[in-house]
C-alpha cells in the first residue's frame, strides 16, 4: 500500500467520517482513496473550492463531536493556518495532515522536511500548539493516525501527522488494525443539539475581555505543559554506546539509519535519535545521551530548522552539527556518512 | 537470492516500470522479506523519464531511495546513461538493447543485453517489454520463487486488467529462455 494511501485508511479504521480536501501532489492519493471510500462507509467525501474551505469544513464537523481530518501539502498547508488557529483557538480536536514538498512558494514537488518550523511553532497566530507526529514508515503513518486522533480528542487540541512526499508515495507492508476494539472518546462539549435536555453549547475562539482570553490561553498552556511532560516519544537506536549520536525524523532518518549501519561497519560508535514526536520535542531523549555523547549532527531535508530543538536540549554542552539537503533533493546515506565523519574531525 | 536487492528500473513513463517494480516488490513480500518501493513522482511522467526503486532485505530498510543500485534495468538511453556510472561493482545491468544501442563500457558489473521491445512486438505482447526484462531477471537473480513469482504477478494485475495474465506469464517465460 502506497504510504499515503495508508494514512487515509488508518483514519477510517480510526473512526474518522468525514474528510475535507483539495488536491496537490505529493498528497493527492490520500484524497483519492478517501474520495473511493468514504461514500461506500456512510462518510462525508468533500473537495471543497479551496484548502482554506476545507480547513473551516473540518472546524465545523469538529465543532459537532465528529472525527474530521484534512490533509494538503506545504503550500496547501499554509492556507489552511488561518484556519487551524481557529482550531486550536475553539479547543477542538481535528487531524491535519502535511505530506510536505519542496518550499517556500509553490517550491516543487519532491520530497522535503521545511514545514518543520511551521509545524511546530508558527502554525497560524496566536499562542498555541500542535500535536506534531512525524512517522518513518508506512506502518508508523498507520499507528500514528490513530493515536494523533485519540491525543487529540483527549486534549481538545488539534495534530498534525508531518509526513513527506517520500513517505507518501513509496510502498511498504502495512497492517491496518481493525477499529472495532477503540472506544470514543466522550464529548460533553459538542454542539450536536441539545433538543431542551441540557444547556446549549457554544464553540467560539472570540473573547474580546482580555483577562477572559489570558485565563483561556493560560489553561490551554498547562495542558502543554503535562503534554511535554507525558507524551514526549523518539526511537532511539544503537544510542547506548554511542560516541556520535544523529537526530533525524521520517524520511531523513531513514537514510540517517543507512548512515548508522554503515558507520558501524566502520567501527565508528554512530547512533540515531529519531524524534516521533516534533511537538512536544523528545528533549528527554537527547538530554540523556548528552551524558556520553560527543558530539550530535541534525539531518533534515531543509537548511535546518529541528536543528534549533536539538541544541535547546543539548544546551550548549555537547557539539550540536548539522547537514541537510532542501529543495526536494533526498540526502544520500554516504552524504550523512561523510557528515558524521565531520563531526568527528570537530569534536575530539 | 542471498543477498540485499537494492534496484532500480528506468525507462519512459507509459512503458510498465513502476508496475514490474511492484511485482518484484511483491515478490518480496510474499517470500517474508522487508520491501520498499518508491517511484518518481511528478512532471517526470508525461512522457519523460520514469524511474523505480525497490529494495528487498532481510533487516529493516533504511533509505528506500536506491542511489547505488546492485541491479540496474534500463529501458531507454536517457535513464541507461544517467545511471549506469551508479551501479555497485559487481552488479547486474539489464539492457533493452532493441532501444538502447549503446554497450556497457564498465567491466566490473554483469551487463545482459535483451531485446526485449522488439520480443514484445514479435510475439503480441505490445507493452510487455518490462515483463520480459523482469523474466530475465528473474532467472538471474533468482530473487524468489517461480510460484511465488506468479503469485505476485496475480496480486498486482488489477482486477479489470486479469484477461492480460497470461500473456504477462508468457512474456516471463520470455524473459526466462532468453540466451543473451
Amino acid at each position: 500500500m502506497k504510504g499515503n494511501e495508508a494514512l487515509a485508511e488508518a483514519a477510517i479504521q480510526a473512526g474518522c467520517r468525514h474528510f475535507f480536501g483539495y488536491p496537490i501532489t505529493p498528497q493527492t492519493e490520500l484524497a483519492a482513496y478517501m474520495s473511493k471510500r468514504m461514500p461506500k462507509i456512510g462518510g462525508t467525501y468533500l473537495q471543497a473550492e479551496s484548502e482554506i474551505a476545507a480547513i473551516n469544513m473540518v472546524l465545523g464537523a469538529a465543532s459537532a463531536g465528529m472525527r474530521a481530518m484534512t490533509s494538503s501539502s506545504s503550500p496547501g498547508i499554509s492556507l489552511k493556518t488561518e484556519g487551524i488557529s481557529y482550531i486550536a483557538g475553539s479547543d477542538l480536536p481535528a487531524l491535519i495532515i502535511n505530506v510536505q514538498r519542496g518550499g517556500p512558494g509553490l517550491g516543487g514537488i519532491q520530497p522535503s522536511q521545511a514545514d518543520y518550523w511551521q509545524a511546530t511553532k508558527a502554525t497560524g497566530h496566536g499562542d498555541f500548539q500542535l500535536l506534531v507526529f512525524a512517522p518513518s514508515t508506512v506502518q508508523e503513518m498507520v499507528d500514528l493516525v490513530a493515536d494523533a486522533f485519540d491525543l487529540a480528542d483527549q486534549y481538545r487540541m488539534p495534530a498534525m501527522i508531518l509526513a513527506d512526499g517520500m513517505l507518501g508515495q513509496m510502498m511498504e507492508p502495512v497492517e491496518i488494525r481493525s477499529s472495532s476494539d477503540r472506544k470514543p472518546i466522550e464529548k460533553p462539549w459538542a454542539t450536536n443539539g441539545h433538543q431542551g435536555k441540557r444547556k446549549h453549547n457554544v464553540v467560539n475562539s472570540l473573547y474580546l475581555k482580555a483577562p477572559d482570553l489570558e485565563a483561556l490561553v493560560r489553561e490551554r498552556f498547562q495542558r502543554y505543559e503535562e503534554i511535554k511532560k507525558t507524551q514526549q516519544r523518539a526511537e532511539e537506536y544503537l544510542v547506548e554506546d554511542a560516541d556520535y549520536v544523529v537526530v533525524a525524523y521520517g524520511a531523513s532518518a531513514r537514510v540517517s539509519r543507512s548512515a548508522v549501519n554503515a558507520a558501524r561497519e566502520k567501527g565508528i560508535k554512530a547512533g540515531l535519535i529519531r524524534p516521533i514526536t516534533l511537538w512536544p520535542f523528545p528533549q528527554d531523549a537527547i538530554k540523556r545521551a548528552t551524558q556520553h555523547v560527543k558530539g550530535f549532527l541534525t539531518v533534515e531535508m531543509s537548511m535546518g530548522q529541528m536543528v534549533d530543538d536539538v541544541r535547546l536540549a543539548v544546551n550548549g554542552v555537547k557539539p550540536v552539527e548539522f547537514y541537510g539537503r532542501t529543495g526536494g533533493v533526498i540526502p544520500t546515506p554516504a552524504e550523512v556518512l561523510g557528515a558524521i565523519e565531520n563531526l568527528m574531525g570537530g569534536a575530539k | 537470492m542471498n543477498k540485499d536487492l537494492n534496484l532500480l528500473l528506468a525507462g519512459f513513463g507509459g512503458q510498465g516500470v513502476l508496475f514490474a517494480g511492484k511485482v518484484i516488490a511483491y515478490s518480496g513480500l510474499l517470500e517474508g522479506k522487508e520491501i520498499s518501493w518508491l517511484p518518481s513522482y511528478g512532471p517526470e511522467m508525461r512522457g519523460g523519464t520514469a524511474n523505480c526503486s525497490v529494495c528487498i532485505s532481510d533487516k529493516p530498510i533504511g533509505s528506500p531511495l536506491v542511489v547505488t543500485p546492485n541491479v540496474f534495468i534500463a529501458m531507454n538511453l536517457p535513464s541507461f546513461d544517467r545511471f549506469i556510472n551508479d551501479v555497485q561493482p559487481g552488479g547486474t545491468v539489464l539492457v533493452d538493447s532493441y532501444l538502447i544501442s549503446k554497450k556497457v563500457e564498465r567491466d566490473d558489473v554483469k551487463a545482459f543485453y535483451i531485446p526485449a521491445s522488439r520480443l514484445a512486438e514479435e510475439n503480441g505482447l505490445k507493452g510487455g517489454a518490462n515483463i520480459i526484462l523482469l523474466g530475465k531477471l528473474f532467472r538471474e537473480c533468482q530473487f524468489c520463487s517461480e510460484e511465488i513469482l506468479d503469485q505476485a504477478l496475480q496480486k498486482c494485475i488489477p482486477p479489470s486488467k486479469m484477461h492480460l495474465l497470461d500473456n504477462n506469464r508468457k512474456a516471463i517465460r520470455i524473459g526466462m529462455e532468453y540466451e543473451g
